[in-house]
């Protein structure tokens, strides 16, 4: 199975997880802080700074493009309820 | 014209000069939002502004009071020459009377802040030309005429939403719910109605107190201004001591007594409840467990001998939460929900929570806590500790060892993990 490495930075985990994994499925089961509100990309609550490895993370769809920018997203921010991580090594933390 | 301050059927009240409110009364209120009561109804203040060039109407009310509304609306102006309406959030109370006022005045503008322009959709039904619709920010200037409109961005007093509207030439500040409250009383003005200090307080309590951050940015707004008149959303209309109001609200956002471990230590509350003693057993060794970790001033507190108003006090301060419930009937105990649904009142986002308890033969109430306290926005770093039936020497180093990490959790000293949830058992293990 393909695998990936994410670090929460608040907390000091780092997990290994499936390719594919969307943050939201395993934040909350470690405690780290990115919190969540819709679940679903429409309200910016999840939103989160990539540290290093963007590069690594699905491009934003159209949707959640949209709401990186209503909420004034900068170039490290996105979604942690989107944000699917495809390999490699993402550094993430609250933000 | 009405006598200054007597609210009179069918007509507007001047506030200042070419200012009218022009809102509706509702004595007979007694329920607000489900979340609040009112011993004096409320009122749903709405105003009037004249320029030169043309009038501006600050918010609307509730959709039942809309006809009281545009009776006084159209005794102060004539449809035609409303340029700008303003709304300073979107709540229903507030936008009932919108989707009627933007028929009648088809050359208006709308002006609101840029989350608002998300929710409108949500309200207005009818399609909307875009054009008509304008987001302000703090550069925006809307000119009526020998007196404009300014915006403050004062986001979550309490929607996300939420603006102050400013007209500088007359030290006039239209607030919005901020510094309003549930008070109905027809002299309007603060130094006619009555006694209204409890319904102040008591609105800030429950609308503004969960956004206290919030509330301390709008506040570094808000202070600069030369104040002469507040005119908030409900309740009575601040012309005397303006200022003594906003100074009321920074007392009311500031701690009640200076944490003593303020600044230079962290916080972590332990909270138990034990019917035969297991579960209070657990909770002395994850208090001690903490207490050996440097820069934690840890308290333990039984919720057999409080309320939950005052443990909301202490949580709203602390850095972080442990909550111990044995599993009775299936789940935690009612004392531990009662705590755990009154923290909507404060803020409880990213502080640092865990659970533990003793139990018989299912043992749900560890989960269930966690559960919630995930669902409160906490961060739940590492699994509770659940004990069957009466705790071993090892099973309460277990709990020790809960204490201990929440605590490192809370001075940033936890050594890295590495968690392989492609692993079988990866949590549990
Ligand atoms: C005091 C108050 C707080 C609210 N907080 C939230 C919130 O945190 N998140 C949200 O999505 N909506 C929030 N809302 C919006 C309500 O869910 C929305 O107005 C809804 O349409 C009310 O439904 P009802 O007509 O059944 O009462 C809040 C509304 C009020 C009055
Ligand atoms: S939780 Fe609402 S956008 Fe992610
Ligand atoms: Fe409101
Ligand atoms: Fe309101």
């Amino acid at each position: 199975m393909p695998k990936a490495q994410v670090t929460f930075e608040d907390i000091g985990v780092t997990v290994t997880v499936p390719a594919g994994t969307r943050l939201i499925e395993v934040s909350e089961k470690i405690g780290a802080g990115l919190t969540y509100g819709c679940r679903e990309g429409e309200c910016g609550t999840c939103m989160m700074k990539i540290v290093t490895g963007s590069e690594h993370l699905a491009t934003p769809s159209v949707l959640e493009d949209k709401v990186l920018k209503e909420n004034y997203a900068g170039v490290a921010n996105r979604l942690a309820c989107q944000a699917q991580v495809l390999g490699g090594h993402v550094v993430v933390r609250p933000g | 014209m009405s006598r200054a301050g007597a609210v009179r059927p069918g007509e507007p009240v001047a506030i200042a000069p070419d200012v009218f409110w022009v809102g509706a009364l509702d004595p007979d209120l007694r329920q607000f939002d489900i979340i609040l009561r009112t011993a004096n109804g409320t009122s749903y203040n709405a105003y009037a502004v004249r320029g030169s060039k043309g009038v501006a109407v600050i918010d609307t009310v509730k959709a039942e009071f809309a006809e009281e509304f545009f009776a006084r609306l159209w005794s102060c102006c004539r449809p035609d020459e409303i340029c700008a309406i303003v709304l300073n959030h979107l709540e229903p109370d507030h936008t009932g009377a919108l989707p009627a006022l933007l028929k009648a005045a088809p050359q208006a503008s709308l002006y609101l802040s840029c989350p608002a322009l998300k929710m409108l959709k949500g309200l207005v039904k009818e399609s909307l030309d875009e054009a008509r619709i304008i987001a302000v920010d703090e550069d925006t200037r809307v000119d009526l005429g020998g007196r404009s409109l300014r915006f403050l961005y004062t986001p979550y007093l309490h929607w996300p939403d939420t603006q102050c509207t400013w007209v500088e030439e007359e030290g006039l500040l239209f607030s919005g719910d901020v510094f309003g409250c549930h008070f109905c009383d027809s002299r309007l003005f603060n130094d006619s109605v009555g006694d209204f200090r409890f319904s102040f307080d008591y609105y800030y309590q429950h609308i503004m107190r969960p956004f206290r951050e919030h509330v301390l940015t709008a506040l570094d707004l808000i202070e600069p201004l030369a104040l002469r008149l507040v005119a908030p959303a409900h309740g009575p209309i601040l012309r005397d001591a303006p200022a003594n109001y906003v100074r009321r609200y920074r007392q009311l956002a500031s701690p009640l007594l200076a944490n003593e471990a303020g600044g230079r230590e962290k916080t972590l509350l332990v909270f138990y409840i034990s019917a035969y003693g297991n579960t209070e057993r657990m909770a002395q060794a994850v208090r001690n467990g903490a207490e050996g970790v440097e820069g934690v001033r840890v308290s333990m507190y039984d919720l057999a001998g409080g309320d939950p108003g005052p443990f909301v006090d202490l949580i709203e301060e602390a850095d972080g939460l442990v909550f111990g419930s044995p599993t009775i009937n299936g789940d935690a105990v009612k004392p531990v929900w009662d705590l755990l649904s009154s923290l909507t009142l404060v803020k409880v986002k990213g502080k640092f929570g865990g659970a533990f308890g003793s139990y018989g033969w299912s043992g749900e109430a560890v989960g269930l806590v966690e559960d919630r306290l995930r669902g409160l926005k906490l961060r739940v770093p590492r699994p509770g500790v659940k004990v069957k039936l009466i705790p071993t020497d090892e099973e309460l180093e277990g709990c020790a060892e809960l204490g201990r990490e929440l605590a490192e959790h809370l001075v940033g000293r936890v050594a890295p993990r590495h968690i392989d949830f492609t692993a079988p058992n990866a949590l549990t293990a």
